[in-house]
C-alpha cells in the first residue's frame, strides 16, 4: 500500500539509560494513594537515598549501571486488599527476583531497605507474591488471564514511552497501514468482543453500523465511557489510571474504523487522579504525533477531548452522556433513533465503555483468533470483575469468561472473611441480581448470567456472608437507583420510590402481608414501562432477592425477625448469663456505653441505649452475646 | 412500500388493531392512530414539539418489539403489526397514572384544572385504584408571583412540556428540571420569580401543561370550564389571524384557550391574545358613538347624528381645501373585507390615495 510508505512507526524517544541494581514499584493507583502510598513512597525516596549506595535515578534522564535504584508509580494491579503493594526488583550476581510485598506501610520501609534491599534477602513474613516461592496468595493470579489489566501495576502510566515500550500505539499502526475500515470492524467482529459496560452488544457490530451511517456533514463522533458509577465497581478507574494511552489507542482504531474525526472521553468527576493522568498521557500523545492531526503522518486525523462529568450516575446511560456532553441536563432519550444514526450534535456517534476499547490494541496486535480463544461458547475473552464485600482479598480480577462464580470467589477472592458462612454475591451492580449458594457454579457468561436474573454488567460482584441481611442489601441497591433516577419518566422516578418505601418499612418491622405482592408487582410494571435501562433494571436486585430467599422477607413481615441481625428495628441484643464471664470486652466495645456491670460479674444491655450495632457481638469469644 | 403512480408519493401499509391502513413514511404510530381516531392516552406529547416519551402512557405493543413502545416516537414501518389496547397495555397505563396520582395533592375541587385535566380524565377512564401504595402528595414551596401564569409545582407531573414549549417553541427557556429522581421539580433558574428570567408572558406554558401546575390566573376562581360556552374566533389583534377558543359565560369573556392543532398557529398565541383581551368585558368600553356639543365636550349620541356630523365635515372640508387634505389610516384589527372597502371609500369617495394601515410600519 502506497500509504504505508510514509506512516511512521511508533517508536520510544526517550529509552532507558539506565538498568538500576533495584527497581521499586509503588502501586499509585487511587486504592494505594489512599492506603498510604505517597507516605510509602516517600520514605523509600529517604531510605534508599541514606543507603548511599542505591541512589534514586530517573531510568530515563540519568544514566546508572549497576548499584543505583530507581522508584516508579504503577497503577492498581488488582490485590487492593493488600495496598500498599510494593514491588521490589533485584539483580543482584546475575540473577534477577520480583517480590511483592503486601499492605506496606512507611515503618515497615526501613526494614525491607536494610535486609532486603541492601543484605539481598526478602523480609518472607510480609511478602504476598514472589517470583521464587509459593504464597498462600498464588491462586489470585493463577486463575487470571490479564489483556485489559495487561499493563496495570507494571508500568508508568505517566510515561509514554513505558506504554510504548510495550509495544504501545502498534495496534494503531497496523490498523494505519494495512488495514480498510471494513477490515477493522470486521476483526473486532470476528474476536466476538462484546460490550463490557454491561449489555454486552457485539463491539464490531455497533462499529459497522456507525460506519455506514450517513452524516448530513460527514462529521462522526467517537465516544469513550468512562462514567463508572455502580457500586463497588472500580476496573474503569484502573484502566484509566494505570493505562491511559490503551484507551486512547482503542479509541483512535475505533475512530478509524466508523470515520470519526473526534473523540470525547467522559470521565466521572469523582475520578480526579484519572482525569489527571488522562490529560497528562493526552498531552503525550498529541506531542508524539499519535493523535490529533495527522496521525503518525497516515493523514487519518483523530482528535480526543477529555470531558468531566458532574456526578450523576443515569450519565452512564449512552444517550443521558451524550446530552451531558452537549451541555444539557443528563436525561435519556428516546430510542430509536440509536446514537449510531444520530447521537452527539445529531450525527452517527459510536460509544464504548472503557474496558471494551482497553481489549481493541490488544486484539489489533495479537490477532482477533487470540481473543476468540479465549472465553466460553458466545462470551469471548476476558472480563474484568471487581470483586468486594466479605470477601478475603477484594480487589479486581481479570479472568476468562467462562469462569465459574465459585471460582471467581473462592479461588481469587480467596473466599468469605473471617471464615463466615457464604450467603450471596450481588453480582452485576445495582442492575444486577443477588445469587445465593445454590448458583455459585453458574459460569460468568452474558447469556447464563442472565438466566439466573442477574446480569454479567460493568463486572461487580458484592459478597454477602451471613450478617449481611438480604431485604437490607436489596433495599440499598434500590436506595441508589431510587436517589440516581433522571426523574424524567413515571415509573423509574415514583415507581422505585414507592419499592422503597416498602423495602424500608419491611426492614423497621412494619412490613404488610401484601408487601411481597405489591412489590413483585411493582418491579414487573417498572421493567416494563421505563424508559431508560436504569428504571428497566432498578427491579432487578429486589427480584432476585424474592426470588432466591423469599423466606427472608417473609420472616421479616410475619415473625418481625432479621436472621441476618441486620436491621436494626428487628434486632435486639441480651447477655446470656451462663456464658457471661464478666470480662468486660463487650462492655469495651460498646460505643454508646449500654452495657454495664463489674468485671467478673454477668453483664446486662440496656436495651433503651443499644443501637443494635453489632460490635458486642462481634467481640465475645464466650458465645455470651445473644442476638434475636 | 407502494407507490402512489399519480403523485409519486410513497405509502406504506400497517395493520393497527387488526384493521389494515395506509400511511406516510416518517408518520409515528400516534399520528396513524389518531388519524383513525383511535385514542390513546398521552400526557408529555405536544404536536408543538418533538416527542419526550417520559409519560409512559402511549406504550403500544408492535409485533416483534423487545417490550412496549411509545407510540408518540415510535415510526411506523411497512408490515407493523400495532394492538393499541390489550390487558398488558391497560394495566401499564393504569399503573402510570397511579403512581402519578400517589404523589398528586387530589385538590380537584378546588384546582384550576378541574374539567380539563388529562390526568383526571384518563384515572376516570382507566379506573384507577387510587392508593395502591398509600398517598404522599407532594409538598414544595410554592412560588406564585406572576401576573398572568398561575403556578402550583405540587400538582406537576414533570412531563416537562412547559420546559421545552419555553426553550423550543418560544427560545426562551424560562423553565428547567431541578434536582433529581423523585425530588425533581420544574423551577425557574434559582428559583428566580417568573418574570426576571426573560418570561414574555404568552402563557405557552400554561396552554401546555396537561394538568394544572401552571393556569390561567386571571381567571383563578372564575366560572369553571365545563359552564362556559366556547367560540372559536380569529384574534383581532394583529394580522397574522391566530384562532382561539374564547371561553364566555353570560356574555362575559372568562378566558382564552388554545388547543395543539388549532388554527394557522398550531395552538400557539402570545401575550395579547391570550392575555389580553381583558377589554372586552371593561365598562369604560365605548358602546355608543361620542359627539362633542357646543361646550367642546364628547356626549353620547346615535350613529344617525355622529354620521351626519362626519358627512358635513367631510364635504366642507373637501370643499375648502381639496381631497388631498385628507388621510386615512386603517387598522389591522379589522377585517380583510373591512380595510378594502375602507381604501375603496378613500379612494372612489374621497377621491385620495392617502390610505395606510397600521400593519404596514
Amino acid at each position: 500500500m502506497a500509504v504505508a510508505q510514509k506512516v511512521k512507526k511508533p517508536t520510544v524517544l526517550r529509552p532507558l539509560k539506565t538498568i538500576p541494581e533495584v527497581e521499586v514499584g509503588i502501586c499509585m493507583g487511587t486504592g494505594g494513594i489512599a492506603a498510604g502510598g505517597n507516605d510509602v513512597w516517600e520514605a523509600f525516596e529517604k531510605g534508599l537515598a541514606a543507603t548511599d549506595t542505591y541512589a534514586v535515578v530517573k531510568p530515563r534522564e540519568d544514566k546508572c549501571e549497576g548499584s543505583c535504584s530507581t522508584l516508579t508509580g504503577t497503577g492498581c494491579r488488582g490485590m487492593c486488599a493488600m495496598d500498599v503493594l510494593v514491588d521490589v526488583t533485584t539483580r543482584k550476581n546475575g540473577q534477577e527476583r520480583t517480590v511483592t510485598y503486601g499492605t506496606v506501610t512507611p515503618k515497615m520501609v526501613d526494614k525491607i531497605i536494610e535486609e532486603h534491599i541492601v543484605g539481598d534477602e526478602p523480609v518472607h513474613k510480609w511478602i504476598v507474591l514472589s517470583s521464587e516461592e509459593e504464597t498462600s496468595h498464588n491462586d489470585f493470579y493463577a486463575y487470571q488471564d490479564r489483556l485489559v489489566l495487561r499493563h496495570c501495576g507494571r508500568i508508568d502510566p505517566e510515561d509514554i514511552d513505558a506504554y510504548l515500550e510495550e509495544g504501545g500505539y502498534q495496534g494503531l499502526y497496523r490498523v494505519l497501514t494495512e488495514m480498510t475500515p471494513t477490515q477493522v470492524h470486521e476483526e473486532v467482529l470476528a474476536s466476538g468482543l462484546r460490550g463490557r459496560g454491561g449489555a454486552g452488544f457485539p463491539t464490531g457490530l455497533k462499529w459497522k453500523f456507525a460506519a455506514e451511517a450517513k452524516s448530513p456533514d460527514g462529521k462522526k463522533y467517537f465516544i469513550c465511557n468512562g462514567d463508572e458509577g455502580d457500586p463497588g465497581a472500580f476496573m474503569d478507574r484502573s484502566v484509566l489510571e494505570g493505562d491511559p494511552h490503551a484507551v486512547f489507542e482503542g479509541m483512535a482504531v475505533g475512530g478509524y474504523a466508523i470515520g470519526a474525526a473526534e473523540g470525547y472521553i467522559y470521565v466521572r468527576a469523582e475520578y480526579p487522579l484519572a482525569i489527571k493522568r488522562l490529560k497528562i498521557a493526552l498531552q503525550q500523545a498529541e506531542e508524539r504525533g499519535l493523535i490529533g492531526k495527522d496521525i503518525m503522518g497516515s493523514g487519518f486525523d483523530f482528535k480526543i477531548k477529555i470531558k468531566e462529568g458532574a456526578g450523576a450516575f443515569v450519565c452512564g446511560e449512552e444517550t443521558a452522556l451524550m446530552q451531558s456532553i452537549e451541555g444539557k441536563r443528563g436525561m435519556p432519550r428516546l430510542r430509536p433513533p440509536f446514537p449510531a444514526q444520530s447521537g452527539l450534535w445529531a450525527r452517527p456517534t459510536n460509544i464504548n465503555n472503557v474496558e471494551t476499547l482497553a481489549c481493541v490494541p490488544w486484539i489489533m496486535t495479537q490477532g482477533a483468533e487470540a481473543f476468540a480463544e479465549r472465553g466460553y461458547e458466545k462470551s469471548k475473552g476476558t472480563k474484568v470483575f471487581a470483586v468486594t464485600g466479605k470477601i478475603n482479598r477484594s480487589g479486581l480480577a481479570e479472568v476468562p469468561m467462562g469462569l465459574t462464580l465459585r471460582e471467581v470467589i473462592f479461588k481469587i477472592g480467596g473466599g468469605v472473611k473471617n471464615d463466615k458462612e457464604f450467603k450471596a454475591v450481588q453480582m452485576g451492580g445495582p442492575s444486577g441480581g443477588c445469587l445465593p449458594e445454590s448458583l455459585l457454579d453458574t459460569r460468568v457468561d452474558y447469556e447464563e448470567l442472565n438466566q439466573t436474573g442477574a446480569i454479567v454488567g460493568s463486572g461487580g460482584m458484592v459478597v454477602l456472608d451471613r450478617d449481611n441481611c438480604i431485604v437490607d442489601t436489596a433495599r440499598f441497591f434500590l436506595k441508589f437507583t431510587q436517589a440516581e433516577s433522571c426523574g424524567k419518566c413515571v415509573p423509574c422516578r415514583i415507581g422505585t420510590t414507592r419499592m422503597l418505601e416498602i423495602l424500608d418499612r419491611i426492614t423497621e418491622g412494619e412490613g404488610q402481608p401484601e408487601d411481597i405482592d405489591l412489590l413483585l408487582d411493582l418491579a414487573e410494571n417498572i421493567k416494563a414501562a421505563s424508559l431508560c435501562a436504569l428504571g428497566g433494571t432498578a427491579p432487578n436486585p429486589v427480584l432476585t432477592s424474592i426470588k432466591y430467599f423469599r423466606e427472608e422477607f417473609e420472616e421479616h413481615i410475619h415473625e418481625h425477625k432479621c436472621r441476618a441481625g441486620a436491621c436494626a428495628a428487628l434486632t435486639t441484643y441480651s447477655i446470656d448469663p451462663v456464658n457471661c464471664t464478666g470480662c468486660r470486652a463487650c462492655a469495651r466495645a460498646c460505643p454508646v456505653d449500654a452495657i454495664t456491670g463489674e468485671k467478673k460479674e454477668v453483664h446486662v444491655i440496656d436495651s433503651d441505649i443499644c443501637i443494635r450495632c453489632g460490635a458486642c457481638y462481634d467481640k465475645c469469644r464466650f458465645d455470651a452475646v445473644r442476638r434475636a | 412500500m407502494a407507490v402512489a403512480p399519480e403523485t409519486g408519493e410513497r405509502t406504506l401499509t400497517l395493520t393497527v388493531d387488526g384493521q389494515e391502513v395506509k400511511a406516510i413514511p416518517g408518520d409515528t404510530i400516534l399520528t396513524v392512530c389518531r388519524r383513525l381516531g383511535i385514542d390513546i392516552p398521552t400526557l408529555c406529547y405536544d404536536e408543538r414539539m418533538e416527542p419526550y416519551g417520559g409519560c409512559r402512557l402511549c406504550l403500544v405493543e408492535v409485533e416483534g418489539a423487545r417490550g412496549p413502545v411509545p407510540a408518540c416516537a415510535a415510526v411506523v414501518g411497512d408490515g407493523m403489526s400495532v394492538t393499541t389496547m390489550s390487558d398488558k397495555i391497560f394495566k401499564l397505563r393504569k399503573f402510570v397514572i397511579e403512581l402519578l396520582l400517589s404523589n398528586h395533592p387530589l385538590d380537584c375541587p378546588v384546582c384550576e384544572a378541574a374539567g380539563d385535566c388529562r390526568l383526571q380524565d384518563y384515572a376516570w377512564e382507566y379506573e384507577v385504584n387510587m392508593t395502591p401504595w398509600g398517598w404522599h402528595p407532594k409538598d414544595f414551596a410554592t412560588r406564585d408571583d406572576h401576573p398572568n401564569v398561575a403556578r402550583n409545582p405540587n400538582r406537576c407531573i414533570n412531563c416537562g412540556r412547559c420546559v421545552r414549549i419555553c426553550r423550543d417553541v418560544m427560545g426562551i427557556g424560562c423553565w428547567g428540571f431541578t434536582n433529581r429522581g423523585y425530588e425533581t421539580i420544574i423551577d425557574t433558574p434559582y428559583n428566580l420569580p417568573l418574570e426576571q428570567v426573560g418570561c414574555v408572558s404568552c402563557g405557552q406554558c400554561v396552554s401546555a401543561c396537561p394538568v394544572g401546575a401552571l393556569t390561567h390566573k386571571r381567571s383563578r376562581h372564575d366560572v369553571r370550564i365545563w359552564q362556559t360556552d366556547k367560540t372559536d374566533t380569529i384574534c383581532p389583534y394583529c394580522g397574522v389571524g391566530c384562532e382561539f377558543t374564547a371561553q364566555t359565560f353570560r356574555d362575559r369573556l372568562v378566558r382564552v384557550t388554545t388547543e395543539p392543532g388549532q388554527g394557522i398557529n398550531n395552538g400557539n398565541l402570545c401575550v395579547k391574545g391570550r392575555f389580553g383581551m381583558e377589554f372586552v368585558n371593561s365598562p369604560d368600553r365605548l358602546t355608543t358613538p361620542m359627539v362633542r356639543n357646543e361646550d367642546g365636550n364628547l356626549v353620547p349620541s346615535t350613529w344617525e347624528v355622529a354620521l351626519d356630523r362626519v358627512e358635513q365635515n367631510f364635504k366642507r372640508i373637501k370643499e375648502e381645501s381639496g381631497a388631498e387634505a385628507f388621510a386615512g389610516l386603517a387598522s389591522a384589527k379589522c377585517t380583510n373585507e373591512d380595510n378594502y372597502a375602507f381604501q375603496k371609500f378613500m379612494r372612489g369617495v374621497i377621491g385620495t390615495n392617502n390610505v395606510d394601515h397600521c400593519a404596514r410600519l
